[in-house]
């Protein structure tokens, strides 16, 4: 068996054919990934539904179905039984490797306590996400509710693990004991089975741990770690992420229905999803010098990575989907915010009927444009509130102090601003089956840019046919194997987009632009607002792109000033978006439907046949 | 692919389901395997801890956390009741004195000296848990529950709210598209489940509720009137809990939809019999659908079918689950397996669907489900 320590594995015999899943709350994907020549690619691909819940309560049988797809159609033996074959006996029998990525039954969903809400609590929903839990609730001392509220609260809630922290090291240990006794009279249980302790990891001012060891040392799995705030200045979160990992192996997965098969299957430790996902995002980030936000919308929830001066943040957004949770997005959203983006009239109950009926029978598929584009608009709505949420986390530490000179005195900034700076933003990947499985790749580029709203010059891409979390647990066995199968397969640049920052009325000038094209040709036209424009560029191909901006607008140069910068090509292009940053769509309905049909047909967002 | 897999609906006239019921913390059982239940019967027992609620002493008496247990009248474990004091000061001048009292009857669970904090614990309150269905007890859960095995018919909805409950079954409406109206909920249908057809109007759920039926059956609603009724906007589709007076299982989704004619007649067959229904819908892998369970004797049952979960046939009888042709019941006429394009350019594997008009559509094969049973 497996050891459940967070490290990589050691492998004895060379990698060329590595089986990888990924158990997600509604379908198992299996990918093949073959060495061919030099390189690693991706070969085939087999999808099965996830089965940890009844009537099969083994999720290796979906992992078993998936790769039998895969055994289908690329003619090699990988199963014997109930085995998988490692290593590979010949060129058609066996792989080297068998890894897996889980958020089957949910996830690891985790509640977190801290002290003071906007300081330790935000720290220690930080590590939780960062760890690639789905944070259920933040129980802090300064939360607003009354003690036996939040006795209450432990008690109704049922995560897989919780996460104290509180006080920085030497302080007051009042509050923090205070919290740990809440939760020992609370009497916490785990979501999966009654007969195991909840674990539950102390990571808060150290002199507290002898009291938080006497009251929960019996009533839980206590394992105590580096406090995640030593003093106020600083963040730790390294040690109680691994403990998380750890814990996650030893007491979560154990609980669940195969997993124990599922581990003893797997050749490295099995990694939550979220977690292998945020590996890739934070290797491209590093090994490009970028700055990124990553996404990834699924049925249940949209994770956002970025990386912006090397900062690493995760968060999830556990109610905001296309499936599962797509009534949601509609409940936060509003109706209005969605109907923005459709290019058509719909009245309010056949929208709403349709909405309620993708929520019950999640895995249809639109079959008509209009559904299509409804759909799109509502994945829109979640992008964007996602990124909302994401920014409010993604922030510096709160409560530090800062040195102020006489500078700063008309300037009220507090600590705590986001990281998360658009017109810096180099990168956007999108990942999700609504962005990976668009019938058009300019629809997952136009999506992105308009939940968004990139600044400046920005390169977007996508998640080819979703593979980041398998290629997140390979990259901690075999870098090698992940960046090739990342760069080639998985890995699809969409284009540039230049958005100049500043509104404007319609027709009035944004920019005036010369593009030079890789063989020479020259285009120089003004942008005007209300204009969206594409212009073709191969993937691999650079152009040279001058902005000379109106008096107000800005492109990163200041108000006004010329910006001369290389863009890259990809899938879909270059595209100009001269509709105004903020984003604001016409109030009036047949306006805005004017303007997105507009748009629409500029930029061949859809086929031509009328509704 | 090997597999095509299409959850789908069972909607059986007999068949044997297992329930397993399960006591949400450890407690005792109150039945032997072999045994017969009813649904109201309590099948097993178990003590919920009392609510806590704590009192900062050191606070409100002034004193330090660690010299708390100088104060106290009360020490840990003893029982106390409501207003009765708990801790006192002894100052020289009487005027000055405080007298803290439990706000609650219960005991004192514990007492901290770190933080000066006294926890004070309502007595447990006893949860019974019910048989829920009629049927014969074949699997013991030490201190858990039971499972009870049920002959049954067994119609699965789409969606539902509001938990188990139990009573007569009563057609109010003579077809399957049929609207169910106001005037058609008759004060004699308290505490009986209602079973209306295409579509519950807003006005209807509220004469339901004052006529006090215990379950709705119908096709579809709006979501808007869902809304109205739950108060607010439904987001993700886990309920149970919900209590709006009724509890409501729609067959085939939201939207003016006839029940299926398979459905409607396998309730109409057994109108006037007992029925157990449940609208608890969690829509996730290995879903819970809402549930009419409507127990049968030996001598009542037919053929006993147990659905089996397979790949779509020719023939099989499908419901389309998207729109354009939402509802839509039809037969599998042809499974091409290559990948077709749809208008929306995705290229997906379909099938063609004939409906009882002859009338043939071809729709991703994602987009329908099989009824079982």
């Amino acid at each position: 068996m497996i050891s459940a320590s967070s490290g990589p594995p050691k492998v004895d015999h060379s990698l060329n054919v590595i089986v990888a899943t990924d158990c997600g709350s509604t379908t198992t994907k299996a990918i093949l990934i073959e060495k061919i020549g030099d390189e690693y690619r991706q070969t085939y691909r087999g999808e099965a539904p996830t089965t940890v819940e009844a009537p099969f309560e083994d999720v290796t049988r979906g992992v078993l179905n998936a790769i039998a797809e895969i055994e289908e159609l690329s003619g090699r033996k990988i199963l014997d039984g109930d085995k998988i074959i490692t290593p590979c006996r010949d060129a058609k029998t066996g792989v080297d490797m068998y890894i897996s990525t889980s958020s089957a039954g949910g996830g690891l969903q985790m509640m977190v306590t801290g002290v003071v809400q906007n300081m330790t609590g935000e720290s220690a929903q930080r590590a939780a996400l960062g760890a690639g839990a789905i944070v259920i609730d933040v129980l802090a001392s300064n939360d607003g509710r009354l003690p036996h509220e939040k006795i209450e609260r432990i008690r109704t809630m049922r995560p897989d693990m919780i996460l104290m922290s509180g006080g920085t090291d030497g302080g007051a240990v009042t509050h923090v004991v205070e919290m740990a006794e809440y939760i020992a009279a609370a009497e916490p249980r785990p979501r999966f089975g009654a007969t195991y302790k909840l674990p539950l990891i102390y990571a808060g001012n150290k002199d507290a741990q002898p009291q938080v060891k006497k009251i929960l040392g019996e009533k839980s799995a206590l394992v105590v770690t580096e406090n995640i705030r030593p003093v106020l200045e600083k963040e730790n979160l390294a040690p109680a992420r691994h403990k998380i990992h750890d814990l996650f192996l030893e007491h979560v997965m154990q609980q669940a229905p195969g997993y124990r098969k599922l581990i003893e299957m797997a050749g490295a430790p099995i990694m939550p999803t979220p977690a292998a996902v945020g590996v890739i995002m934070e290797t491209i980030a590093k090994r490009e010098h970028l700055n990124l936000i990553g996404v990834d919308i699924g049925g249940a929830t949209t994770d956002v990575f970025s990386v912006f001066e090397g900062v690493f943040n995760r968060t999830v957004s556990a109610n905001l989907g296309m499936s599962y949770s797509i009534s949601n997005v509609l409940a936060e959203t509003g109706l209005a915010n969605i109907m923005r983006w459709v290019p058509f009239t719909i009245d309010e109950q056949t929208l709403r009927n349709r909405i309620k009926n993708k929520m019950i029978r999640p895995t249809t598929i639109p079959q008509t444009l209009d559904e299509l584009q409804i759909e799109h608009a509502i994945s829109r709505e979640a992008l964007r509130l996602a990124l909302i949420h994401h920014k409010s986390l993604a922030t510096g530490l709160k409560g530090v102090q800062q040195e102020r000179t006489i500078s700063d005195v008309f300037e009220q900034q507090t600590s705590g601003k986001t990281l998360i700076d658009m017109l810096k933003l180099d990168l956007i990947v999108g990942s999700g089956g609504i962005l990976s499985h668009a019938p058009r790749r300019i629809q997952s580029m136009v999506m992105m840019v308009d939940a968004y709203e990139p600044l400046g010059f920005t390169r977007l891409s996508v998640d080819s046919i979703f593979m980041m979390p398998h290629l997140g647990v390979l990259s901690t066995i075999d870098e090698k194997a992940a960046t090739d199968v990342f760069v080639r397969d998985c890995m699809v640049y969409l284009g540039t987009c230049v958005a100049p920052i500043g509104q404007g009325k319609d027709g009035e000038r944004s920019a005036d632009y010369e593009i030079v094209f890789p063989d020479g040709r020259t285009v120089t036209d003004q942008l005007k607002f209300g204009d969206l424009r594409l212009y073709p560029l191969e993937l691999g191909k650079k152009a040279t792109v001058t902005m000379q901006p109106a008096k107000a607008i800005n492109l990163g140069a200041g108000a006004g000033g010329t910006v001369t910068r290389e863009v890259q090509g990809g899938a879909v292009g270059l595209i100009l978006d001269g509709r105004g940053r903020p984003l604001q769509l016409p109030a009036d309905q047949q306006a805005r439907i004017a303007a997105l049909t507009k748009w629409f047909s500029a930029v061949g967002l859809y086929p031509n046949e009328s509704r | 692919m090997a597999h095509s897999y299409t959850p789908g609906l069972t909607v059986t006239d007999s068949t044997v389901i297992r329930r397993r019921r399960i006591l949400p913390l450890p407690g005792t059982v109150l039945v032997n395997v072999g045994d017969r239940v009813r649904s109201n019967q309590p099948v097993a027992r178990a003590e919920l801890p009392g609510k806590v609620y704590p009192l900062n002493l050191a606070n409100q008496l002034g004193v330090a956390p660690d010299e708390i247990k100088d104060y106290l009248i009360k020490k840990e474990g003893d029982a106390v009741q409501k207003d009765e004091i708990l801790a006192e000061n002894k100052p020289l001048i009487k005027w000055f004195k405080t007298e803290i009292r439990s706000p609650v009857t219960g005991k004192v669970e514990s007492v901290s000296t770190v933080t000066g904090q006294v926890l004070l614990r309502e007595p447990p309150r006893v949860l019974e848990l019910l048989g829920y269905v009629d049927g014969a007890v074949v699997e013991i859960h030490p201190q858990q529950g039971v499972t009870i095995e049920c002959l049954c018919s067994l119609v699965q909805g789409i969606f539902g709210i509001g938990g188990e409950t139990y009573g007569e079954l009563v057609m109010a409406v003579a077809a399957p598209d049929e609207a169910l109206t106001p005037d058609q909920v008759k004060p004699d249908m308290k505490g009986k489940i209602v079973v209306g057809g295409s579509f519950l109007p807003a006005d209807t759920m509220v004469k339901a509720k004052e006529v006090g039926v215990a379950g709705l059956v119908v096709g579809g609603i709006h979501d808007k009137d869902l809304r109205a009724l739950l108060g607010y906007d439904l987001g993700v589709a886990i309920t149970g809990s919900e209590q709006v007076g009724f509890t409501l299982i729609l067959t085939e989704g939201f939207g003016t939809i006839p029940m299926a004619q398979k459905t409607f007649a396998l309730l109409s067959a057994h109108a006037e019999s007992k029925a157990s229904i449940s609208g608890a819908t969690q829509i996730r892998a290995g879903v819970i659908r809402p549930e009419i369970i409507i127990p049968q004797t030996e001598t009542q049952a037919g053929t006993i079918t147990q659905p089996q979960r397979s790949g779509i046939r020719m023939g099989d009888l499908v419901r389309i689950i998207r729109d354009p042709l939402f509802g839509k019941i039809g037969e599998v006429s042809a499974l091409p397996s290559d990948l077709t394009k749809i208008p929306t350019e995705s290229e997906v594997r379909v099938l063609e669907v004939r409906f009882p008009d002859g009338q043939v559509a071809v729709i991703p094969r994602t987009n329908i489900e099989v009824i079982e049973g």
